[in-house]
């Protein structure tokens, strides 16, 4: 008896995947616009490669609740001597809702002193933004805050 | 006419890390945008934007059609000596602007 439940409930659970599965094909048909998680995934894999990316280290400075998505500012610091041998290289900025998944890459000196950028950027939708930095020992570090948008950048008509 | 807002401390003392920040005027059209016949605006953007100390490359950004309008970036440099900043930003339709500001280090 227990060994036709488990059947009947994985034969069910298989069922459900499936449907889950093929659910999802047309909301990304729809959906062409926005970056998916998958075009996030592939930028970031685009200039991590295959480095394991670990959070801390960075800080992501931006408004939880922005009203106009057309100028956001935006501070990514991290904590970094930045001395000539343990220096952030660079910090990527990437996006999970935007058309394109990325924001804009910074490269560093050594000698900048201070490893912090500011800048203004744009966000279509409410979303995650995520930070990596990459340090003078090619390790990557992140850092992901969530921003709820409420008038959204890059959708409206132009005049 | 484009225009650079460029803030860069005139005195600063050895060593010292000074912010400098940086304003273009730039539309940053991020070809997403349609008029009303259904037509795609093309993208005009700012694609690269760099910072020389005295030559010497210290900051460079590559910028994406999520930078906001009038892209403003500001950043850090640890000074050594007195001297000028180069800035040049280069874009979409063969946009290209330089600026400078110079420092007087003690």
């Amino acid at each position: 008896m227990t060994d036709s439940d488990h059947t009947t409930r994985r034969t069910f659970l298989g069922l459900a995947g499936g449907a889950a599965a093929s659910g999802l094909v047309p909301i990304v048909t729809v959906r062409t616009a926005d970056a998916t998680p998958a075009m996030l995934s592939s930028a970031i894999r685009n200039i991590v490669g295959e480095a394991n990316v670990r959070t801390g280290k960075v800080k992501l400075d931006i408004p939880p609740l922005v009203e106009n998505g057309n100028t956001v500012p935006m501070t990514v610091s991290v904590d970094s001597p930045m001395t000539a041998d343990n220096y952030v290289k660079s910090i990527h900025v990437f996006n999970e809702k935007n058309p394109q998944p990325n924001i804009g890459n910074f490269y560093l000196r050594p000698g900048a002193g201070r490893a912090q950028v500011s800048t203004r950027i744009r966000l279509a939708d409410s979303q995650k933004v995520t930070a990596i930095a990459r340090l003078s020992d090619d390790t990557f570090w992140s850092v992901t805050a969530d921003v709820v948008v409420t008038l959204a950048a890059c959708t409206e008509e132009a005049i | 006419m484009p225009s650079a807002l460029i803030n860069v401390p005139a005195r600063a003392k050895r060593g010292d890390v000074i912010e400098i920040k940086t304003l273009m005027s730039h539309i940053m059209e991020t070809g997403y945008r349609h008029i009303a016949s259904g037509e795609v605006v093309p993208r005009d953007i700012i694609t690269s934007f760099t910072c020389r100390y005295n030559g010497t490359e210290i900051f460079r950004a590559d910028l994406y059609p999520a930078i906001a309008a009038n892209p403003f970036i500001t950043f850090f440099t640890t000074v050594t000596e007195s001297g000028k900043f180069e800035f040049e930003w280069i874009g979409d339709r063969g946009f290209s602007e330089t600026a400078s500001a110079s420092i007087l280090v003690e």
